[in-house]
């Protein structure tokens, strides 16, 4: 009982540190992407390759002299970047990144998922109101209407692999597509697949829909105010919701840490190569996601606000009722009862 | 023994937060009270192992009704606390009278919260699934009708959107 505790400490640990490690790596990636399609070079003085830059810059926000406003609320001003931090960080505690290996299997699990992104939009609206300042305001607006329109369309979208799985928990998601590749829900659920990708960039405040922080109107949108290590936090918040909206992609319709055709490929695997390949297997779909996250946002331009809450409200929400119904439909048709 | 600590320390805090709902100086403060407070009565639930209200109290009431409240207080700004106070008239009136009675029914009720029945959590009524086959076998008829309600109220929504619109 005893050691059995110790291993999930380490385990949680393990896994929050490499979270916190890519985190600080996607910063990094993202700039090399932006550069490659800029055709510049990008970070390279810092390390070889410039690898060490994302602890640069760390370092850099933490010995930053820290400015708040005089007319802010402090104490809300100070737990706004904490929850941004903590809530988009304890999603991460239900995601399975190999056979076995997770935080916690709640029988609520995409429930709470919903719920921890939705607690969520208190960091960036509660910024923005403490600051006290115009564009703050304004930008924290522009984020809590988005993320509550969106949200419902995430929610409809996952109904539909809820139904097929006939099951809440994030394990059993995944377990019931190691069939094979024709199991996995993106090949079962394509249409809830692409509501669920679109809606993930507008609650990772990812362009095209970044309204919330666009520089052009809003200076830095609902961290204007903030500086050195709070404003450091904020940002760390955006990019661990990129890697946790990744990995919620790869779990729910990728097959999570499943290997495509692992028995005709690798059937001799088991034990802990098994359980290495198969986390290895999760990291690269959950980059092959990030990728696809950065590549559209240094290719697409930014949606207007009015576009965005049409997007969200007339296609996307009749799209995730329609998918639920068409897949109720041909569950009742296929399974009979 | 655990539990009762941790239900002590909830039970404490969902009163502080609750009392600080309806003393708070900004609306935003109130609002953030509240917010602690539905926290506190979902972790209340999750010890009565009812995972799912838990977590349907957090999405819902924190997680939607709360944001949208936050966001009209954060819209109507407002900067002076003397707006909030206004004149008393037959309505607020009624309102007293209201939370009088509810007072009172309290009042009844308590000597039965002390009952050692009340807390006893029910592990199989508290999972999705048992909930949901309750909900469409037993209890279809009141569900069924509170969805009807709740579409009214989103027509009656729409409506009054409607004529500020035209």
């Amino acid at each position: 009982m005893k050691l059995e505790l110790l291993g999930h400490l380490i385990l949680t640990v393990a896994i929050f540190g490499s979270l916190f490690l890519f985190v600080a790596y996607a910063v990094y990636f993202e700039r090399k992407v932006a550069a490659k399609m800029q055709n510049r070079v990008g970070p390279d003085r810092v390390g070889w390759y410039g690898l060490l830059q994302p602890f640069a810059d760390i370092l850099k926000l933490l010995l930053k002299e820290e400015i708040i406003a005089t007319q802010a609320t402090k104490f809300v001003h100070t737990l706004a970047p904490a929850i941004s931090v903590i809530m988009a960080f304890i999603t991460f505690a239900m995601i399975p990144i190999a056979e076995g290996f997770y935080i916690a299997d709640i029988n609520i699990g995409m429930l709470y998922m919903m719920a921890v992104t939705s607690i969520g939009v208190y960091g960036v609206t509660l910024a923005g109101w403490s600051s006290n300042s115009k564009y703050s305001l304004l930008g924290s607006m522009r984020a809590s209407a988005q993320m509550i329109s969106y949200e419902l369309s995430m929610g409809l979208a996952v109904v539909g692999v809820i139904l097929i799985t006939q099951s809440i928990s994030v394990v059993s998601i995944v377990e019931s597509q190691t069939e094979n590749i024709l199991y996995w829900n993106i090949i079962r659920q394509p249409l809830g697949f692409l509501i669920f990708w679109i809606a993930s960039f507008a609650e990772a405040n990812r362009l095209p829909f970044d309204l919330p922080e666009s520089e052009q109107e809003l200076v830095g949108g609902f961290h204007t105010e903030y500086s050195s290590m709070r404003f450091a936090l904020f940002f760390f918040a955006e990019y661990t919701h990129l890697i946790v909206a990744s990995s919620i992609l790869t779990t729910v319709y990728l097959g999570g840490y499943q290997i495509p055709f692992q028995s005709f490929l690798f059937p001799g695997l088991d034990g802990w190569w098994l359980v290495s390949a198969q986390i290895l297997t999760f990291i690269l779909k959950m980059c092959l996601f990030v990728f696809l996250f950065m590549w559209v946002r240094w290719t697409l331009p930014r949606f207007k606000y009015n576009h965005l809450m049409e997007l969200g409200w007339k296609y996307l929400l009749p799209l995730g009722l329609l998918n639920v119904v068409l897949t109720a439909g041909w569950l009742l048709i296929y399974d009979g009862f | 023994m655990i539990v009762d600590i941790l239900f002590y320390i909830t039970a404490l805090v969902a009163i502080i937060s609750g009392i600080l709902v309806i003393t708070g100086k900004s609306p935003v403060t109130s609002a953030l009270s509240l917010v602690l407070n539905f926290f506190c009565i979902a972790f209340i639930y999750l010890m009565l192992e009812a995972q799912f209200l838990a977590i349907i109290q957090v999405i819902v009431y924190a997680g939607a009704i709360m944001v949208l409240f936050l966001f009209v207080i954060m819209l109507l700004n407002l900067q002076d606390d003397q707006t909030l106070f206004e004149k008393f008239d037959l309505k607020k009136g009624f309102a007293v009278l209201l939370t009088a009675l509810f007072l009172l029914e309290i009042l009844y009720i308590l000597p039965a919260g002390t009952n050692s029945s009340a807390g006893v959590s029910f592990p199989e009524l508290g999972t999705v699934e048992a909930i949901g086959k309750y909900l469409f076998s037993e209890y279809l008829y009141p569900f069924e009708m509170i969805s009807v309600v709740l579409l009214a109220a989103v027509v009656g929504a729409v409506v009054v959107a409607k004529k500020k619109v035209d």
